[in-house]
């Protein structure tokens, strides 16, 4: 099987390597450039922990190939906080304990990063159907839906601060 | 005296790593030169392996090895997989070989394992590996499992009995015969898997120059997955360390020691090179271990107000294959029955049959759920025929607070009689009473009713032990920087085990949360650990934690007292710092009396004093401590989908003591979505040959964030008597009634129909059924 040369810029730094053609995007992040970050948690499209932005939509890291995403930008979980300090979702996240194993996380993270950006004040409702598509088989979903809401409200006090 | 933390919504340690993508999981330790492993599984649930042959395997590029069991080290070919956890009822003491070695027993079993450059590659040899089998009959269906002449699941063994006991206490056969009322249901429960969003994983590395064997693996119960791997490999227990690292979810199937773990780790040593195995997740659906089907045939016997005059029936539990666990669910199933009720007498007999799947063993709640459904399904129909309310039947025959401890009169799973310590269940269920506004329902069904809708309340009771034997250890230590190093053999999957012992040591020691450095998982951080199962870890490691950071506190009150010249009374701890009360209160840190607690080369100790401040508890419980609790759920049915929405949910909820009020919370929340998902979705289906069929999460259904309701939470807190600290497990509580509260709700909301309902998982479709059958859809004109 022929190697292919890709170049991904993957929060904000260029990648390029000669891969694979069927190496998955998942895994291209995870060993190929070292982000574990983003996790495989079924590798068939259904549980979203692999999600991450693909030219700022969300998609599935384990059904992309990474060939298939040459020249794309990918914004993964790696990329949410600065210098250490958590953004305001990710604080939000930790004072609502919407996390405790914290396999399912980067995939909300990134998930709701797109609700939030498209949607500054969303319902519940639309927090809960845009959350179907990452399973979380511990929390039950109602601190993430928590956290998920307060960091709306907190994002729009600090745009009009 | 600092903050105290004990009892506050401490938020958790573990998180900032988490939430940067900086966890580490098995999959994300790297180490060079790794090699990647893929097993072949038997294609059959009943076969004899007759030949493999690898060459075509072993010649593409980046193959390393196939090996099958006569390439495993000679214990693992002779000898079976340990059994965890026997017992002298068990007829057929079964486990399997860690490579098949000829009888294959279930879709999955491992036969070969392919090492190669590449996880793609060590797939792409799977398909060249030419393995023979000669298919035998195989047994899928329970029941058909111990009808006459069925195909037995291992060819040398007489019929499908694993087991066959019974549990009883008192006059059963003289209450029915004595009782004015007696009802009957037959019940069909099925649970499915813990699916943890990490799979399985194991990464097992060979360091020649210290010749230490190192394994990470995504286990509840690393110290126990040490003592097995000694065993297999024949290899000093001091030549191994496990590291359950970050661990993506547990729920039960991961307190296994699997045949993959010996496999990579025997891999590993053979190859030289590291060997690293991720289970996919059709593997996890098809051999990591589940819960599946249970049978419930039930009757009791009431008096004319509804009073209990006894309970007895059978229960018929699936295996699976083999039992690696023993028969611990059927075992606690049998035991979890009579719940907070006053029962005067009560059998239930107990069979255990084998069939050709994937082995049983504890998920979340562990045999509980179907326990409560059982006894819960009985007192709704007690409810219904006598015409009482459903709250004030179970309110008659709770067992009263004045009655603790109360001995119910069987032996529970520990081996000790079984013997509620405390406990308030006439309170925990007016708690969920009142947060669910139960007595204003039917209001609420009146004004729903009048705009079309069927929605419906139900309620469910549980007792549940919990913090079982037989110990946790946890070590305390001050570092000379100041800091106070925990290690503990506890584990965590996501209950926030770092941050609740960090929570204990930080207030029993007299320092900051931010200065505690705390080791889980790892068998080189403290010699003798267990792990997590049986919600035994706030109970075991917590009591520890109190127990060795009390006794670290007095070796620093001794030390500083002699250093500063006071009495020990005169002597006050706080954030880590040490002062006197008298004088002009000179302070000592924590690194000073670290220091000096190391003595100087060549000078003797002071009298009375210890090496290192440091101590290791390992508090071992005299018995299970017993959680309880009242579920109420109100539940809407759509009859033309049979989709059914969960509209509120309240729980009361008494663990005892609450270390963390946040954590606890997110245990009991989580707890029921796993719960909601046993009513409603999760559902492992096999066709007849014994093959799975629901290998994925599109066939497989586990709630989403739109199927679970945020629940209402009350706690009661009635400590428990049998540990320093009070506390009793909470992770499995949220999980166990609560499709006996669900399934409650729905028959409530259709009663109108008549409708009865005794299997779980209740799918739509099925719902449909049932009205179908109920003829609800006769007098609907739809359109």
């Amino acid at each position: 099987m022929g190697k292919q040369k890709v170049t991904l810029r993957v929060n904000g730094v260029s990648y390029e390597r000669e891969i694979d053609p069927r190496m998955t995007l998942g895994d291209f992040l995870r060993h190929e450039i070292g982000l574990t970050g983003t996790h495989l948690g079924c590798e068939h499209g259904v549980c979203g922990a692999c999600t991450v932005l693909i030219n700022g939509l969300s998609g599935r890291s384990c059904l992309a190939f990474a060939v298939q995403e040459d020249g794309s930008e990918i914004t993964t979980v790696e990329a949410l906080a600065e210098n250490g300090e958590l953004n305001i979702l990710q604080q939000c996240f930790q004072e609502h304990h919407a996390l405790q194993c914290g396999y399912c996380t980067p995939g909300m993270l990134m998930t709701l990063t797109e609700l939030l950006r498209d949607n500054p004040k969303p319902s519940e409702k639309l927090v809960r159907d845009t959350l179907g598509g990452n399973l979380c088989r511990c929390t039950g979903y109602a601190a993430i839906v928590d956290a998920a809401l307060d960091a709306a409200q907190r994002l729009a006090a600090a745009r009009e601060a | 005296m600092g903050a105290k933390h004990f009892g506050a919504r401490v938020q958790r340690i573990e998180d900032p790593a988490l939430l940067q993508g900086k966890g580490r999981f098995v999959d994300d330790v790297k180490i060079p030169g790794t090699l990647h492993a893929c097993f072949l599984r038997s294609p059959y649930a009943h076969a004899r392996l007759r030949s493999i042959d690898a060459s075509r395997a072993l010649a593409l590029d980046g193959v390393i090895a196939v090996f099958t069991s006569a390439d495993m080290p000679e214990r693992m070919q002779r000898e079976r997989m340990p059994m965890l956890v026997p017992n002298a009822a068990i007829a057929a003491l079964r486990t399997q070989h860690a490579l098949a070695v000829e009888e294959i027993c279930y879709v999955g079993q491992t036969v070969a394992v392919v090492i190669a450059r590449s996880r793609y590659i060590a797939e792409d040899a799977l398909a060249l590996i030419d393995a023979d089998y000669e298919a035998l009959p195989a047994v899928s269906d329970l029941k058909s499992a111990i009808a006459p002449g069925a195909p037995v699941a291992h060819a040398d063994l007489p019929n499908n009995i694993a087991s066959d006991f019974k549990m009883e206490y008192g006059d059963v056969d003289g209450a029915f015969a004595r009782a004015p009322h007696v009802f009957e249901e037959s019940l069909w429960q099925h649970r499915g898997g813990g699916m943890a969003m990490e799979t399985r994983a194991v990464l097992a590395s060979h360091d020649s120059a210290s010749d230490l064997l190192t394994i990470w693996t995504g286990s509840q119960t690393p110290h126990i997955g040490r003592r097995m791997l000694s065993d297999m490999l024949d290899r000093h227990i001091e030549s191994i360390r496990c590291i359950a690292p970050d661990v993506g979810g547990g729920f039960g199937p991961k307190a296994i020691f699997y045949a993959e773990e010996a496999v990579i780790a025997a891999c590993a040593l053979k190859l030289g090179q590291p060997v690293k195995w991720i289970e996919d997740r059709r593997e996890h659906f098809i051999c990591a271990t589940q819960e599946r089907d249970q049978y419930w045939d039930v009757a009791i016997a009431v008096d004319d107000h509804g009073k209990i005059l006894g309970v007895r029936g059978a229960l018929l539990h699936d295996t699976g294959a083999f039992v690696p666990w023993g028969i611990i669910m059927p075992y606690i199933a049998a035991a979890t029955m009579p719940g907070p009720y006053v029962i005067p007498a009560y059998r239930l007999n107990v069979r255990v049959a084998l069939s050709n799947k994937v082995a049983t063993t504890p998920v979340r709640g562990a045999g509980r759920p179907q326990a409560v459904f059982a006894m819960e399904r009985l007192l709704d129909r007690v409810a219904r025929e006598l015409n009482i309310d459903r709250a004030e039947l179970r309110r008659r025959n709770f067992i009263q607070p004045e009655q603790m401890p109360y001995s119910v009169g069987l032996t529970f799973r520990d081996g000790k009689p079984l013997i509620y310590d405390s406990g308030d269940y006439p309170k925990g269920q007016s708690e969920a009473l009142r947060i669910s506004e139960y007595d204003s329902f039917e209001e609420r069904r009146k004004a729903a009713r009048a705009k079309g809708r069927h929605i419906g309340i139900g309620l469910a009771n549980y007792v549940e032990g919990t913090g079982l034997g037989p110990f946790e250890g946890v070590t305390v230590r001050v570092l000379q920087s100041g800091k106070v190093a925990v290690a503990t053999g506890a584990t965590q999957q996501g209950q926030g085990t770092r941050t609740t012992l960090s929570q204990i040591v930080a207030d029993s020691v007299g320092c900051r949360l931010e200065d505690i450095v705390i080791t889980v998982g790892d068998t080189a951080a403290i010699a003798n650990g267990v792990g997590a199962f049986a919600s035994r870890q706030a109970v075991n490691a917590g009591s520890s934690a109190q127990i060795a950071g009390t006794n670290v506190r007095k070796q620093i009150v001794a030390l500083a007292a002699q250093a500063l010249g006071v009495a020990p009374d005169d002597i006050d701890i706080a954030d880590g710092e040490v002062m006197a009360r008298t004088g002009n209160k000179p302070v000592l840190t924590f690194g000073e009396l670290a220091r000096m607690s190391q003595g100087m080369p060549g000078f003797s100790m002071q009298p009375g004093q210890t090496a290192g401040l440091e101590n290791t508890a390992y508090f071992t419980p005299p018995q299970a401590a017993y959680c309880s609790g009242t579920h109420v759920a109100e539940v809407e049915v759509d009859l033309v989908t049979g989709g059914v929405k969960i509209l509120n949910y309240s729980v009361a909820h008494d663990a005892g003591n609450i270390i963390n009020p946040l954590i606890v919370d997110g245990q009991v929340q989580g707890g029921v979505a796993h719960g909601i998902g046993n009513a409603l979705f999760e559902w492992m289906q096999y066709d007849d040959a014994g093959q799975p069929l629901t290998t994925s999460f599109a066939d497989y259904l586990i709630p989403m964030a739109g199927d679970v309701p945020s629940c209402k939470i009350a706690h009661v807190e009635t400590p428990s008597p049998l540990n320093p600290i009070g506390v009793k497990g909470a992770g499995e509580g949220g999980t166990i009634p609560a499709p006996a509260a669900i399934i409650s709700a729905i028959e409530d909301a259709l009663k109108e129909f008549g409708v009865h309902v005794t299997d779980t998982p209740l799918t739509p479709g099925r719902l449909v059924e049932l009205l179908t059958a109920a003829g609800a859809y006769d007098e609907l004109a739809f359109g």
